[in-house]
């Protein structure tokens, strides 16, 4: 039996049955098998998926710092999604943060009986009354699609009322399977009442928009520093350290670069329907990866100069961090690691790991997608089921006056056979045979695919690391980068190794198994023997 | 820090910003994970569950395990009966607890689900139990969460035989690992048997063994949850968090019960061992008494740094009401008392204690929040904050010293292992306080002010 085989071997036939599809050992490497994904968690498995509202609130929507972002429900939720994802963001000039904040309607049970649509009219006056803000969103949770709050009528009277821009998401924890349905969710808010409202041209001769990147650790600042440095004006981020106020310049760029593919692909879909924009898929996590990203841009535009320039940086950085990376790279050459996280991070930190000497033996996505296993392709062959429909799939059409693809359809497929543009070929073509791919992953898996491969370092979130620690396996936060960071770039690079080398090497693992253990503490003596004086 | 927030109060009735408080099912599930090979099951989204984990993980930096019915839309419109029937089954037959305690959420609240009916229904392994508590999350705050898991355990459980275990039970309040053991060990002291429920020490503070063991030694057992029934009293610390529970207890075996607040300070640790001391009928061994002797010396001993320092004290409210108590008697000015459980007994009991130190200048609220704290102290400050990690922000925006205490403290670690309850945590407390005043005293004087010996 391979560890594929063993793991499931533990299941239930009904469990069995489902989880099989979902996890999956690679076959005749390099090439892509099939997996399913983005299907309903087995209830009662203890699975790391959140809900909708995690995956809209708290990814996409709460890092935009200009906005005043409003939980409508009871406390819980906006409590928990409250400066806990460590997007870092810092007020413009003369602009506002809320980042540091939480709103919620705090609902209580009378609320629940009788409608809460006041209770959040109330609270956007009170709102609007203490900051005057220029943008507000509110977030639904659970209740609220049972109870019927018509939050998108409340949105309109608020910008009706006040003059200013409110956007209203239905991301009710229940809806979809996971996050990912979050996602979508505020991504087609963003495309319907932000992207294209404004006006601000860029001024640069070549512009960027970088979609999902969320600042994590400064992970996006990391980024714009490299990209600024070879000239490029970067007109928005989505959402890390964003705002509404860049965002709605957005179509302006000349380019979308896509980091996490699962949380943002349909706005840089619907940007390429409605502007004609190109979107390229980059990974600024690693530093490899990231050359290859910065030679993928300055190929788009096909100058000479940027080439030149972009070389000429690349160069420079990697003077600046080269001797710290040896080093890390010669305590951890030839060690394994297996990976679990979100939807993207599981594959970009493979590339980083490789940079560092480390294998990724085993690798999971919480709320992935089949393309991000599989690659885009595959689109056209995925089955939608009932919970999947139940989002809205927004259909844009090109703008009469802005839709200006830059590059014909001929230029553009030559393009393609040299970047990955407008498209993306997935995590698993990466992974060598008999490495291990798992869906929505959970707990139990987790525990018995360490036992089987024995990897020697594991990243995770945190529901899962302390088990993974406990367990004897060093074990680092890839949500948070257990509050280190920033992790891209070059400079990030040298910061994840740091960070790894630490994590395995760290002196107390030496004390884990007590000298009692494996030494006897009774002191053998000689009886009838004769004692020498 | 914190620059949109004004100085200017203005009423709010309907947004809630920088809450000191959050929903019942994390309470629940916190208490769940106090009984041993208990797993307990968030009957809702799978955020839920989710969010709560992470939150619990957080807090104590061990593993917070628990499942989930994991609701879609369909659940949601038809009943999650299917989902957790299926979940409990899963359950059992992968993780093999002995027990599994389901909470509620507001989405299965929202559409009615009777857990009652659906548990009913199960087909539980021989030996296994399944029991339930309501949690609806817009109800109350995560104290009552704690408080309805505890009366769902004794509601499905707990029996009374007639023959007394002789035993007292001891409800510890919503409080760390740290505590708990704190409180046993007083009890063991006084040579007072007890059945602890809920005791999450062993659980959330397990040691690290290199190996995972998903319900490691700790947590009250069911044997003792099903014998509290037969207990000759319930001893309830925190008058707020444990009332309910030692009503029931009252109500349904007709135990007397004595509810005092979380033993913090010197006055209320003394009720509690001289409540010990009444259920046990042993004088106070020598142990203790030293123990309040050399705490009573460093306060004697330290007062001259913290006489008539105001501090503004926030988190769950007898967690609060216990830091005020330790507060007065360091000789400081509690000016503002703050929690966002909505329970106005709180105000009473925090009134109570200024009354008794003469304070006039205090304020205690209830179903406050931290935004409204941050205002008050903008208006008038204070010398010291007090309370969870979401204060730090105010006290740096703000520049004062913060000293971490209650839940959630998810910035800093061995806090959880250690007690804030008895001699010894009002020890610790004391410390804690007087360090923070002092370090800030050394780090603002001039060069020429600044004093090797304190």
């Amino acid at each position: 039996m391979n560890e594929r085989s063993r793991t499931l071997d533990k299941y239930s036939s009904r469990v069995y049955k489902n989880r099989k599809e979902h996890l999956v050992q690679i076959e005749n490497a390099p090439g892509s098998q099939e997996i399913t994904a983005n299907t309903r968690t087995v209830p009662g498995i203890i699975t790391n998926r959140g809900c909708c509202y995690a995956g809209c609130k708290g990814v996409v929507v709460g890092p935009l710092k200009d906005v005043l972002v409003i939980t409508h429900g009871p406390i819980g939720c906006g409590y928990y999604s409250w400066g806990t994802r460590r997007n870092k963001a810092v007020a413009e000039e003369g602009g506002q943060n809320y980042v540091p904040y939480c709103f919620s309607t705090d609902m209580q049970e009378s609320d629940i009986v009788f409608g809460g649509e006041k209770k959040l009219e109330n609270a956007i006056a009170e709102a609007v009354e203490i900051f005057s803000p220029k943008c507000i969103m509110i977030c639904s949770t659970c209740p609220i699609g049972l109870i019927g709050d018509d939050v998108q009528a409340v949105a309109k009277r608020t910008e009706m009322k006040y003059g200013i821009t409110c956007v209203a998401y239905s991301c009710e924890g229940y809806k979809g399977v996971s996050q990912s349905a979050g996602h979508h969710i505020a991504n087609n808010g963003l495309m319907k009442y932000i992207i294209g409202t404004g006006d601000k041209r860029p001024t640069k001769k070549y512009s960027l928009n970088i979609l999902g990147e969320y600042n994590i650790g400064g992970d996006g600042w990391e980024q714009e520093r490299i990209l600024k440095r070879i000239g490029y004006e970067i007109v928005t981020v989505f959402t890390g350290d964003g705002s509404v106020e860049t965002m709605k310049n957005a179509h302006l760029a000349d380019l979308n670069l896509v980091m996490c593919h699962r949380s943002i692909n349909y706005v840089a879909e619907m940007m390429k329907a409605k502007y004609g924009m190109d979107w390229l898929k980059v990974n600024f996590i690693g530093v490899g990866a990231t050359m290859q990203s910065l030679r993928d841009i300055a190929k788009y535009f096909g100058d000479p100069e940027l080439m030149a320039r972009t070389e000429e940086v690349i160069q420079d950085e990697l003077a600046q961090i080269a001797p710290d990376m040896e080093y890390f790279k010669s305590k951890l050459k030839g060690k394994t690691a297996g990976i679990f996280v979100g939807g993207s991070r599981s594959h970009h930190y493979q590339a980083l790991l490789r940079d560092l000497g480390v294998e990724t033996i085993i690798a999971g996505y919480e709320f992935a997608h089949r393309d991000d296993y599989e690659g885009r392709e595959v689109l056209p062959f995925i089955k939608e089921d009932a919970d999947s429909k139940n989002i809205e799939n927004l259909v844009v059409g090109p703008d009469p006056k802005l839709y200006k693809p830059k590059f014909s359809e001929a230029e553009i497929e030559k393009l393609r056979e040299e970047i990955p543009l407008d498209t993306y070929a997935g995590m698993m073509r990466e992974m060598k045979e008999g490495h291990i791919v798992v869906d929505d992953y959970n707990h139990y898996e987790t525990e018995m695919l360490i036992k089987l491969m024995k990897p020697d370092i594991f990243f995770s979130g945190i529901k899962d690391k302390y088990i993974i620690q406990r367990g004897g396996t060093p074990s680092r936060q890839m949500h948070s980068y257990d509050y280190s960071g920033p992790y891209a770039g070059f400079r990030g690079a040298v910061n994840f190794g740091r960070d790894v080398t630490m994590a395995i090497f760290t002196n107390a693992w030496a004390f884990v198994v007590p000298p009692w253990k494996t030494q006897s503490v009774i002191k053998g003596s000689l009886t009838g023997g004769e004692e020498a004086c | 820090m914190l620059d949109l927030t004004p100085k200017e109060l203005k009423t709010r009735e309907a947004l809630r910003i920088n809450p000191c408080k959050t929903c019942q099912p994390v309470g629940a599930m916190y208490a769940a994970l106090g009984v041993h090979r208990c797993m307990p099951h968030s009957h809702g989204s799978q955020g839920c569950a989710s969010y709560h984990r992470t939150f619990l993980s957080r807090h104590f930096k061990d593993p917070a395990m628990a499942s989930t019915s994991s609701f879609t839309e369909g659940a949601s419109v038809f009943g999650g009966g299917s989902n957790v029937k299926t979940a409990v089954r899963n359950v059992f037959e992968i993780y093999n607890p002995d027990i599994i305690a389901i909470h509620t959420t507001c989405l299965s609240e929202t559409i009615g689900d009777d857990m009652n009916v659906y548990i009913q229904d199960m087909d539980i392994p021989e030996g296994k139990y399944v029991v339930h508590t309501n949690t609806p999350s817009y109800v109350g705050s995560h104290i009552n969460g704690f408080y309805n898991m505890m009366s769902g355990f004794i509601n499905y459980l707990s029996k009374k035989t007639g023959v007394s275990n002789g035993k007292a039970a001891i409800f510890p309040g919503f409080v760390n690992p740290g505590d708990m053991r704190e409180t046993k060990r007083l009890a063991k002291l006084m040579g007072v048997p007890y059945i602890m429920f809920p005791d999450t020490s062993g659980v959330m503070d397990a040691p690290m063994t290199g190996r995972f063991e998903m319900y490691p030694r700790g947590g009250t057992t069911i044997p003792e949850i099903i014998s509290l029934g037969d207990c000759k009293k319930v001893i309830a610390l925190g008058t707020i968090t444990s009332a309910e529970p030692a009503e029931l207890m009252k109500k349904k075996f007709k135990i007397p019960f004595s509810l005092l607040p979380l033993p913090m300070g010197i006055e209320a640790t003394d009720r509690l061992i001289m409540e010990l001391a009444g259920f046990s009928m042993q004088d106070v061994p020598y142990e203790l008494e030293e123990e309040r002797g050399q705490l009573v010396d460093i306060l004697l001993d330290s007062h001259q740094y913290t006489y008539q320092k105001s501090c503004a004290i926030f988190g769950d409210p007898d967690t609060v009401l216990g830091l005020t108590a330790i507060c007065t008697e360091m000789g400081m000015i509690p000016k503002y008392v703050i929690t966002g459980h909505p329970k106005e007994d709180f105000v009473r009991e925090a009134d109570a204690l200024f009354g008794k130190y003469g304070l006039t200048d205090c304020k205690a609220r209830a179903n406050a929040d931290l935004f409204e704290l941050h205002q008050l102290i903008k208006n008038d400050p204070v010398d010291i904050l007090i309370g969870t990690s979401y204060g730090k922000a105010i006290a740096k925006a703000e520049g004062i010293p913060f000293v971490r205490a209650g839940f959630p403290i998810l910035d800093r670690y061995v806090h959880s292992y250690l007690p804030l309850v008895g001699y010894s945590g009002t020890m610790r407390i004391v410390e804690k306080i007087t360090n923070a005043i002092m370090d800030e005293t050394d780090r603002n004087c001039a060069d020429e002010d600044l004093e090797f010996v304190m």
